[in-house]
């Protein structure tokens, strides 16, 4: 499936995605969301009792928890769950469910590693969606990749981040295409980051447009 | 979080209709639920789908030292985690009751029924083995999680393949998958488990429970089979059992038992010829296609027209930042200053002002060291016309 894209697609395409939602009884939301290879199931439950020593007496308490495929989750993980609870936080309408709690449970499903954070932030959108949790704007995700010779990529495999001389996620929002969170792994020129955040803007257009069909049905 | 306490007419309600023959979802006494196997792209990739509850596995391997006791035989480790997407009342990081009996029983289950050839897993006698992990996540929780693991598990193994390994000598070579095939791990049988429910002292049994009949349940028997063969049996919940009824159990095991593993063959056999024929595979592949909850997209470009442009505008928009300063400036003892900002407050000001303060003590203030509680302290003095008013520190 793959070694076919690689060799007649262009650098500025999307891979095939596909997602699935309310597959699991038990969460509030739920939904699986399937990018190239990787594919992640993100489960929700909330608004929910929190524990006292972890309320907020005004707003509601976003948890995101991230288990890998293989082992106990370790310090990669956590710094990963930093970035989607704080994206969360800036998305969901948390003043309306004070002392109450809002956890994302994030579960991966394939041992590839390529593009897992825009892959884990867009299956939350899509649980947070499907549990119906109030929020102030959709926000969706689009990893890039710089090769060597200065190609700016969307999407990459496994294959082409390895080869790249930079990696970087970025998190949009549905309104007004702002960066909510940004990920950044080698070095960059300033050109490229911006070239990088507008490409990203473009792509993010499509995935919106995958959120809205997919829930119109 | 907390789970939803079941209530007592719910409780009646089941126990009343199960004395009537009669289940919640419809079925018979001794039926299944659906089955569902799917593997993913990666060998040793298997979620299970049993009505509602979904558990998903994944094996590995690894190269290690082996055990001292056993230098011939390779390692197999089992971790069964309940994740909190199963049920609100599992807490990651918590070692329930129930997550310490399903473990121990999966291992039972396929160590000590000794499924695996280990002795096929050793590279180098006393050096090197391979240690196989297996990790069982239950994604959902609508009942009858030992025997969803178990089938998980059990296919996960078969569907594995482990690299291939050249030995010369004391040199071992391991291939990556590109450079040989890998090879399939040597399995005898599939042990399988098979829970039974008991309800109202073992008068009635059900055979896989879902999850609201297992919250009323009495006693649990689980027996697993393969040809035939008494894999392991346990009894919690402390019934009391009659022979023939643990029998009849065995007997009806043996029958399921067969049924599943048939099942098992056939999607084993249905990945393995797509994969022949280079055709799609993997768990983007099994997502139900017709159905109103999923959507699938192709591959789209993406419009880079005007991108440049706007890259370049943002760019020339913004306002170049300061030069900083290179290298940091040494303020006082210990303390260095990188960059324009605020002015530093540290070691300076702070001798100064301490400098200050206790020139000024020596002459007009009074030092109060005193422990008193009370709100103000006023203190007279003759030359001094103010009045020193401290809070009382508790």
């Amino acid at each position: 499936m793959s070694i076919m894209m690689e060799l007649d697609r262009g650098c500025s395409n999307l891979r095939e995605y596909g997602n699935e939602q309310s597959l699991l009884s038990k969460p509030d939301g739920s939904s699986t969301f399937v990018q190239g290879d990787t594919s992640i199931l993100a489960g929700v439950y909330g608004p929910a009792e929190v524990k006292v020593s972890k309320e907020i007496y005004d707003r509601a308490t976003v948890e995101v928890l991230i288990q890998p495929k293989m082992g106990l989750p370790g310090v990669r993980e956590r710094a990963r769950e930093q970035c989607a609870r704080e994206t969360c936080e800036a998305a969901l309408l948390l003043t309306l469910h004070p002392r109450s709690s809002v956890t994302v449970i994030l579960q991966f499903g394939s041992l590839s590693n390529c593009q897992l954070p825009s892959c884990c932030l867009n299956a939350t959108c899509m649980a947070l969606m499907d549990a119906g949790l109030p929020m102030s704007h959709l926000f969706c995700s689009v990893t890039c990749a710089i090769s060597k010779d200065g190609q700016i990529i969307t999407d990459p495999t496994a294959l082409q981040e390895k080869e790249s001389r930079a990696l970087l996620t970025f998190a949009i929002d549905s309104v007004e295409h702002n960066v909510l969170m940004s990920s950044t792994k080698g070095s960059f020129s300033l050109q490229e980051l911006q070239r990088c955040i507008a490409i990203s803007q473009r792509a993010s257009e499509q995935i919106f447009q995958f959120y809205r069909e997919s829930v119109k049905r | 979080m907390r789970d939803t306490p079941l209530s007592n007419c719910e409780r009646l309600f089941l126990l009343k209709a199960i004395e009537q023959k009669k289940r919640l979802d419809g079925r018979e006494t001794y039926d299944y639920r659906n089955i569902k196997i799917s593997f993913g792209s990666d060998y040793g990739c298997c979620s299970v789908e049993l009505g509602k509850t979904r558990v998903f596995c994944q094996v590995s391997c690894e190269l290690v030292p082996p055990k001292d006791s056993r230098p011939t035989e390779g390692i197999m480790f089992f971790n069964l985690e309940l994740s909190p997407m199963a049920s609100p009342a599992f807490e990651p990081n918590r070692q329930s009751e129930l997550l310490v009996t399903l473990n121990r029983q999966l291992e039972r289950c396929l160590r000590n029924s000794k499924c695996i050839d280990t002795e096929s897993l050793c590279v180098v006698s006393g050096e090197k083995v391979w240690q196989i992990r297996v990790d069982v996540h239950v994604l959902n929780h609508d009942g009858n999680l030992m025997d969803a693991a178990s089938i998980a598990a059990i296919s996960a193994l078969s569907h594995f393949r482990r690299p291939d390994v050249a030995i010369q000598g004391r040199d071992v070579t391991v291939f990556s998958p590109e450079e040989r095939d890998p090879i399939p791990l040597s399995i005898y049988h599939m042990p399988i488990c098979v829970s039974f429910a008991f309800f109202l002292q073992g008068s009635y049994l059900l055979v896989d429970p879902c999850e609201r009949e297992e919250r009323v349940k009495d006693g649990l028997v689980i027996a697993m089979n393969k040809h035939r063969e008494i894999c392991s049996i346990q009894s919690s919940g402390g019934i009391m059992l009659l022979k023939d009824q643990v029998l009849r159990c065995s007997k009806i095991a043996s029958v399921k038992v067969s049924e599943i593993t048939e099942l098992i063959n056939k999607a084993l056999e249905n990945d393995r010829k797509i994969r022949k024929e280079g055709g799609k595979f993997g768990f983007a592949e099994s997502m139900p296609k017709e159905r109103i909850t999923t959507l699938k997209r192709d591959e789209v470009p993406v419009e880079m027209t005007d991108v440049k442009e706007t890259a370049n505008d943002i760019v020339n928009s913004t306002e170049t930042t300061t030069e900083a300063v290179p290298s940091p400036v040494l303020v006082g003892m210990g303390t260095a200053q990188i960059g324009e900002g605020i002015v530093n407050s540290w070691a300076l000001e702070e001798d100064e002002e301490d400098e200050s303060q206790t020139e000024d003590r020596k002459t007009d203030e009074v030092m109060l060291i005193s422990d008193s509680e009370e709100e103000e302290v006023v203190i007279l003095h003759e030359e001094a016309q103010k009045s020193t008013n401290t809070s009382g520190e508790k």
